[in-house]
């Protein structure tokens, strides 16, 4: 057994021998091509590069819809998350199942899947592109396609995590006086908190990297639908250096913000 | 508990005899085809196992410029056919194609094709008109390329007026990654009008859809070479579907498909000093 504390965190670290190696392969596995793109990309057009035109709209398209996506998921999923735990929704393993859907439906027939409703001459989108609001082709579009694949990942865990609050320490506040909001945000939410938060996390990493059903919805536009991953796409047959130097900005921008996010976790949970 | 192990061991062992014979009589030939091609090279390939026993054609269909790319990163194949001469040549850079059996087997042409039903775009001059929704390859694709060199020629003096390759590109929605999904995208009804293959109106999706020719002086030559790989472990079966393409039945089919025939020495001509 290794026990030993960690001189930066503080935290014990234990286990047995061999747990060390038998881990480190997979870590290996993911870092490896991380460095591969690192050492393609071309240092000096680097930065020519990333201040190109089409690397900033791409840039600024993702990381906004993605963001949007992430919110609507988090105010639509909630409630959801709420209904199924407390037991408003009947069947409730059916929806549990539904919910489970577009994680494993492959993405392009989600995109295709949502062309066929959403689309001009789709099962909504006919009378929405009627009435003056198309969706597919613009930017709304690429925000539906991330909600689609992206969501169950929040409602997932934020049920998880909700079904975990002892409903008892709810009624002990409203038994003190509580109103419903106050044991809202000051009883339910912190408790699960952890589990909303990695919801939050994973649903706004894969609508980041959603690719197939963007592509086949919201089709290939700079500026109003080519995303990140798909002007990567793009770049790799047009230029490889500049795929590369995209690849490797979302790559940053993803680490760094789940880093960031992950760190403020740790340090609101020890606040707890 | 013996005698399960024994049935195991027994399973196990006609499994493996059995597994070589399986595997030993087909030729497999891997196929790297325009996406333009897929109607008529799936036509062909059941026609050449057919005349072929043993033979076992596998297709991969997918933009030119992919499958070029594909090529260059040593994805295993037999055979390219591509859509247009650059990403020929961009594989051929790689090195990885015999040149020696470089040759031209089908042509075709661009066409505009529309959405029947909403009847938006009837004349070439409607497809830069404000509010159509137009769907173009990307300029990496073959069909990408033809398309915008047909829009600087049709907006030469003379033409269709100087800024009708703007007002165009202005309307333009997606640019797509191949040809198919341009279609399917018009198919469904999700653009008014698009720039495909004359070819591409043939298959049952593109029979649905309205076409306005475009004339010959901007219309595209689009010729489709076709070479086997140098690292082919299955060289001469590889060159038999070369030579199968450009027969006289090969090239029947690819003409019952929409695409033109070559004339055979004179485009071959013109393909020839790009391979140095």
């Amino acid at each position: 057994m290794i026990t030993s504390v960690d001189a930066v965190s503080g935290r014990r670290r234990q286990g047995p021998l061999w747990l060390l190696p038998a881990a480190l392969p997979l870590v290996g596995f993911f870092v490896l091509p991380l460095i591969a793109i690192c050492w393609q990309v071309p240092g000096r057009d680097l930065l020519s590069h990333l201040q190109a035109q089409a690397t900033l709209e791409a840039l600024r398209l993702s990381l906004g819809t993605a963001t949007v996506s992430t919110g609507l998921a988090v105010l639509l999923g909630t409630p959801l998350a709420l209904a199924i735990t407390r037991g408003t929704l009947p069947c409730r393993r059916l929806i549990d199942t539904l919910i489970d859907l577009p994680m494993v439906l492959p993405p392009s027939v989600a995109g295709i899947a949502l062309l066929l409703t959403f689309g001009r001459n789709g099962l909504l989108g006919a009378e929405l592109a009627a009435a003056g609001m198309p969706v597919a082709f613009t930017t709304v579009a690429v925000v539906l396609a991330q909600l689609f694949v992206a969501a169950p990942y929040y409602v997932r865990a934020a049920t998880a995590g909700l079904a975990r609050v002892e409903t008892e320490l709810e009624q002990a506040a409203a038994v003190d006086g509580a109103g419903p909001a106050q044991i809202w945000w000051r009883i339910t939410v912190p408790l699960a908190w952890p589990a909303l938060f990695a919801g939050m996390v994973a649903c706004w990493a894969r609508a980041l990297g959603e690719f197939g059903a963007t592509l086949m919805f919201a089709g290939n536009l700079p500026g109003v639908t080519q995303t990140m991953p798909l002007a990567v796409y793009v770049g790799f047959e047009v230029e490889l250096s500049q795929a590369l130097a995209l690849a490797m900005v979302l790559v940053a921008i993803s680490f760094a913000t789940l880093l960031v996010l992950r760190s403020l976790d740790d340090t609101g949970r020890r606040g707890v | 508990m013996v005698w399960r192990w024994r049935l195991g061991a027994l399973l196990l062992a006609g499994m493996l005899g059995a597994a070589p014979v399986a595997a030993a009589p087909s030729q497999t030939l891997t196929v790297f085809a325009a996406a333009s091609l897929s109607d008529a090279f799936r036509d062909l390939g059941r026609r050449f196992e057919a005349a072929v026993p043993g033979a076992k054609l596998r297709f991969s269909f997918a933009g030119s410029q992919q499958l070029a790319q594909q090529i260059a990163n040593g994805a295993p194949a037999d055979v390219f056919a591509s859509a247009d001469e650059p990403q020929m040549r961009a594989a051929i850079t790689s090195g990885r194609i015999d040149v020696t059996t470089l040759r031209p087997f089908a042509r075709n042409r661009l066409v505009v094709a529309t959405d029947r039903r909403r009847d938006t775009v009837r004349t070439l001059g409607d497809l830069a008109k404000p509010g159509i929704h137009v769907v173009l390859g990307a300029r990496t694709v073959p069909i990408g390329r033809y398309s915008h060199e047909f829009l600087q020629q049709a907006s030469r003096p003379g033409a269709l007026g100087a800024d009708y390759g703007r007002g165009v590109l202005g309307n333009v929605v997606s640019y797509e990654l191949d040809v198919r999904s341009l279609v399917t995208k018009l198919a469904l009804g999700e653009a008014d009008a698009g720039l495909v293959y004359v070819s591409d109106l043939n298959g049952p999706q593109g029979a649905k859809l309205g076409q306005i020719a475009i004339p010959e002086a901007w219309n595209q030559d689009v010729l489709y070479p076709i070479a086997t790989l140098a690292d082919s472990p299955q060289r001469r079966l590889a060159q038999a579907f070369v030579d199968y393409v450009s027969s006289a039945e090969g090239q029947m089919v690819l003409s019952r498909h929409g695409l033109r025939i070559t004339d055979g020495a004179r485009t071959y001509r013109r393909l020839a000093p790009t391979t140095r």
